[in-house]
């Protein structure tokens, strides 16, 4: 084992290269060309900002991503307790100094970028998670101190976010935490109990959800209940994806989303764009682009040596299965409207920042797949 | 070995924990895909359309009305330009703030702004709400000129109907205004066409054709976005005016008949006796239909609805008057043809008549003698009528009454107020009073009194009928232009042709014969001279203190005076016109109502020759 490991030291950097996992970076890059034709299509048919801008910060964090990836696995299980407090740091400075748009204080000013920190929480709640316990015997994963250690490692980040006030990102921070804690062997009955003592207190977390987000969850019950108002967004959002019907209305010529029916249609809605010029088909195919992406982390995952890594993997390729259901599930009005983005799709740059630190640590672990964490 | 022991329970544990999180992905994914198929490809089409309504917006013009041209293609009702203000809903910012703007630039009312504002609450976001539809040059220069800070309003240029003969034709025409729900209900082709602004016929000839005159709306389509701004416009579809509609009427006569009534109330009718064209049909007074296009306003609604003249109602068929003299000719020509009386047949008159224990009077107090048949009636003797009636009897009567058009509607169901009139026999009364006819009845029966009603319009057609030798017309207003030269004539089955030309001589020398009762309204010129019957038509019984004081007509009060009736036909040579003239309250026949029979008969002549012409011109082109 400690062979390994010396051998793995001497890993030259082109070594490095040939190591990466091409399969899954043709898919990112896949995605990234698909992202620029819808942000194409967003600026009615001109290369315009949000093409400019989302093309530049994609190609940048692609970079960042192939570069990070260079890193050994070590430096990022040294790091991710530390990045954890530091994300958390900026959550509490958020508060106090971030600004505010849309009815929510979730962006510091960075001066050149505008950074949403609740995003790279999704990260950081799960390379902490892991190295905790990578670190923690299968033994004691169920004793008093542990469990109440992770509750609070998630707790704060997600009450943070939630008082935001930004429940859609908080509800994924939170998700990813826990599948961590589920991956890692805590008892089922823990999870049911809590399941259940979640289902006795929704009445009261409901009754102190702000009046915008109760109209969500009530127009998600009915959305014909007002549908010039707050139940808009989903009905929009149907008609523009069913009129899209088997293989769309072809690239630029989505009505719906052209005439501004749709309206956040480059963020959250940025699928309905799509599924509207390329139907069906289209729809299915990203789909399975995303999808191809999950089953390569999670091959990755499978052939790493460390608990760290693998860990990480299957945390991270939740955290990714999560953000699409719930995106694809809200769009197509399976779900309330709470606000989070498609990965790499939705314009926006810290989201696209966090997938890529994510897959960035992914391939390092594909790079470093032999090598053990002690 | 603990180490190993341990990473390897965890890797176990770790492998288990992730197969059930693969199971739920799978699950959920099926879930998105069965989603995204079901709103695709299952209900792709209702969606579609969805999508195509949320973003074409579609704006229909109200269809420009068919035309009203009289017989020579002069225009009746035509339509016009006119300024209109509109506001439309989806880019006004504030609507409240708006209307008061709106108020002080107008001058509108408290109530008008209020309608207005209830009516905004209530239109579709995408529709127009029409604030006034009838702007002067002063109001819209002023609003074109604040236009940039009335964000919504939309001046615009639109065609509504126009009639620019005014009172003249009212009645015959009627008028247009906005739809009421009984409309749209009960007109599936308003349901079809209604628009804002849109207007439909509200009585006559208007109302009548309403499908006809309809045309077809101008629809624009645009395609909008979320906000209901206008992108780009998709299609422009013309519309088409509707159908025009000629009539029988000659404008000329028609503006002279108005003339003539004015300031009187009464009615004239004038009608081709073989084609059964109606030339001029006016009732007086009238009003001007322009008033009613945007709606009437109050006070112009007191004042015709209170004027005592009853300006409202059609007289020439709906006011029911007893016939009067003017039906003494029915009368003799139905005891010629029952062989009641002969030619020779005669009558003493001594001013009254003693039958069945009651004194009849006869309108000459001294008396005209003894009268034949002629006489009788050249001087409306109304003694030798009672003896032809009580000889008669009023069932036969009625029954020639009624061939010769009286009792029913004559134009069916053109216009919705016309009325049928009531010619009484026995049979009627049993069925209706639950009484017996008495012989009394019969008597002032004969002299056009009593439970008989007619329209003017009736009395014409009656006149036509016996003008032209005993063939049933048809009236008609509307040049129907399949069969517009080709009338056939069936004749009304007479028992001796010769009694109607008894009718027409005896009719004839009351016009032309010293002593006719018409005599001073007579023309001798060949070409134009006519023949005619006067009528009185009274409206309460003359008691006998009345009698003896032999007032003036103008010392009785208005309402009680007689009703002065006229009917004539000529050329007598070779007769082609007839007209009844009916003048309410105007006392004597001869004096109020022949007169003018006199005026309208040469003029109806001189229009003759060019209408036969135009009548030729037709006929070339087909």
């Amino acid at each position: 084992m400690y062979q390994y490991s010396e051998l793995n030291k001497s890993d030259t950097f082109f070594q490095k290269i040939k190591n990466l996992d091409y399969p899954l970076i043709i898919m990112i890059l896949l995605l990234g060309l698909i992202s620029f034709f819808i942000m194409y299509s967003v600026d009615e048919g001109k290369i315009l900002t949000h093409t400019k801008s989302h093309f530049t910060k994609f190609v940048i964090f692609f970079l960042l991503m192939i570069f990070l990836s260079m890193l050994h696995i070590k430096f990022w299980y040294k790091i991710s307790s530390i990045s954890y407090l530091a994300v958390l740091v900026l959550l509490v400075l958020v508060k106090f100094f971030g600004f505010e748009a849309g009815g929510a204080q979730r962006w510091i000013d960075l001066k050149f970028a505008n950074l949403q920190p609740s995003e790279l929480m999704k990260i950081c709640i799960i390379l902490f998670l892991a190295k905790y316990y990578h670190k923690l015997k299968i033994n004691d994963v169920n004793k008093f101190f542990p469990v109440l250690n992770s509750i609070i490692i998630i707790f704060l980040p997600v009450a943070l976010v939630m008082s935001q006030p930004d429940m859609g990102t908080s509800i994924l921070i939170g998700m990813s935490g826990i599948i961590v804690l589920w991956l890692s062997g805590l008892r089922i009955k823990y999870f049911f109990y809590s399941f259940l003592g979640f289902l006795i207190i929704l009445p009261f977390i409901f009754s102190f959800l702000k009046e915008y987000q109760k109209l969500r969850i009530l127009n998600f019950i009915n959305p014909n209940m007002d549908p010039l108002g707050s139940g808009y967004h989903v009905i929009q959002s149907k008609i523009a994806i069913g009129s899209g019907g088997f293989d769309g209305k072809g690239f630029l010529k989505g009505t719906q989303s052209y005439l501004e029916f749709l309206p956040e249609k480059e963020t959250d809605f940025v699928f309905t764009l799509f599924a509207e010029q390329f139907g069906f088909i289209g729809s299915v195919i990203l789909l399975l682009i995303y999808l191809g992406i999950i089953y390569r982390i999670i091959r990755i995952g499978l052939i790493s040596r460390n608990h760290f890594s693998k860990l990480f993997c299957y945390g991270f390729s939740f955290t990714i299965f999560l953000n699409l259901a719930v995106n694809l599930l809200m769009v197509l009005g399976l779900l309330p409207v709470v606000g989070s983005p498609l990965p790499i799709l939705s314009y926006g740059g810290s989201s696209m920042l966090t997938m890529m630190i994510g897959f960035s640590v992914v391939l390092c672990a594909k790079i470093n797949s032999k090598i053990s964490i002690p | 070995m603990i180490r190993k022991d341990d990473s390897f329970e965890k890797l176990h544990n770790l492998n288990r924990r992730m197969f059930v999180v693969i199971v739920a992905k799978i699950v959920v994914f099926s879930v998105i895909v069965s989603r995204l198929f079901t709103l695709q490809i299952k209900n792709s089409e209702k969606y579609s359309t969805l999508s195509d309504s949320n973003r074409i917006r579609e704006w229909r013009h109200p269809p420009v009305r068919g035309e009203f041209h009289d017989y020579f293609g002069k225009i009746i009702a035509s339509n016009q330009n006119v300024y209109q203000l509109h506001v439309v809903n989806d880019e006004v910012q504030d609507f409240s703030n708006l209307i008061i703007k709106l108020k002080n630039l107008l001058g509108l009312s408290e109530i008008e702004v209020k309608k207005f504002k209830d009516k905004q609450r209530n239109i579709k976001p995408w529709e127009q709400l029409i604030i006034s539809e009838n702007l002067s040059w002063d109001q819209f220069s002023k609003i074109n000129s604040f236009l940039y800070e009335l964000p919504g309003v939309k001046p615009v240029l639109n065609t509504v109907r126009y009639y620019p003969h005014k009172e003249n034709l009212a009645h015959v025409i009627g008028y247009v205004n906005n739809p009421s729900k009984k409309d749209v209900e009960l007109n599936p082709e308003i349901k079809k066409k209604l628009v804002p602004g849109l207007k439909v016929g509200k009585i006559g000839l208007e109302k009548f054709f309403e499908n006809k005159l309809l045309g077809i709306s101008a629809i624009q389509r645009y395609e909008v976005n979320a906000y209901g701004k206008i992108i780009n416009q998709l299609t422009y579809q013309k519309g088409s005016q509707g159908q025009n509609i000629k009539l029988t009427l000659d404008l000329e006569i028609q503006n002279l008949c108005s003339g003539l009534l004015a300031g009187k109330a009464g009615s004239i009718t004038v009608m081709d006796i073989f084609s059964g064209e109606i030339i001029a049909m006016q009732s007086s007074p009238s009003y001007d239909p322009n008033l009613f296009l945007y709606g009437i306003n109050s006070d112009d609604w007191q004042l015709l609805k209170n004027n005592p003249l009853k300006p409202l109602i059609n007289k020439t068929i709906s006011g029911l008057y007893a016939p009067g003299s003017t039906i003494k000719p029915i009368v003799a020509l139905s005891a010629l043809e029952n062989k009641i009386i002969d030619t020779n047949f005669t009558v003493y008159c001594d001013g009254k008549t003693e039958m069945y224990n009651r004194t009849y009077h006869c309108w000459k107090k001294e008396g005209h003698g003894k009268v034949d048949l002629k006489t009788a009636m050249a001087q409306s003797c109304d003694a030798y009528f009672y003896e032809v009636a009580r000889l008669l009897g009023v069932d036969k009567l009625s029954s020639t009454a009624k061939t010769f058009g009286l009792g029913e509607k004559v134009f069916d169901n053109l216009f919705e107020d016309e009325k049928k009139g009531l010619i009484p026999n026995t049979s009627w009364k049993k069925n209706t009073l639950g009484q017996n006819w008495y012989a009394g009845e019969t008597i002032i029966t004969g002299i056009g009194q009593g439970y008989m009603l007619t329209t003017p319009l009736q009395l014409c057609l009656m006149t036509a009928q016996i003008a032209n030798g005993g063939f049933k017309v048809k009236p008609k207003i509307i040049v129907d232009d399949k069969n517009n030269s080709k009338f056939n004539l069936t004749p009304i089955s007479l028992n001796n042709p010769r009694n109607i030309q008894i009718i027409h001589e005896a009719m004839f020398s009351s016009t032309n014969e010293i002593r006719g009762t018409s005599y001073s309204s007579r023309i001798e010129d060949i070409k134009y001279q006519f023949a005619g019957k006067t009528g009185t038509s009274q409206i309460k019984k003359i008691t006998q203190v009345q009698r003896e004081l032999d007032l003036k007509i103008f010392q009785i009060p208005y309402e009680e005076r007689d009703h002065a009736l006229y009917i004539a036909f000529g050329p007598y040579v070779k007769p082609q016109y007839a007209m009844s003239i009916l003048i309410e309250h105007g006392g004597s026949g001869s004096v109020a109502a022949a007169p003018i029979a006199k005026e309208l008969f040469k003029a109806v002549i001189d229009r003759d020759f060019t209408r036969q012409l135009s009548k030729k011109e037709i006929k070339l082109s087909i």
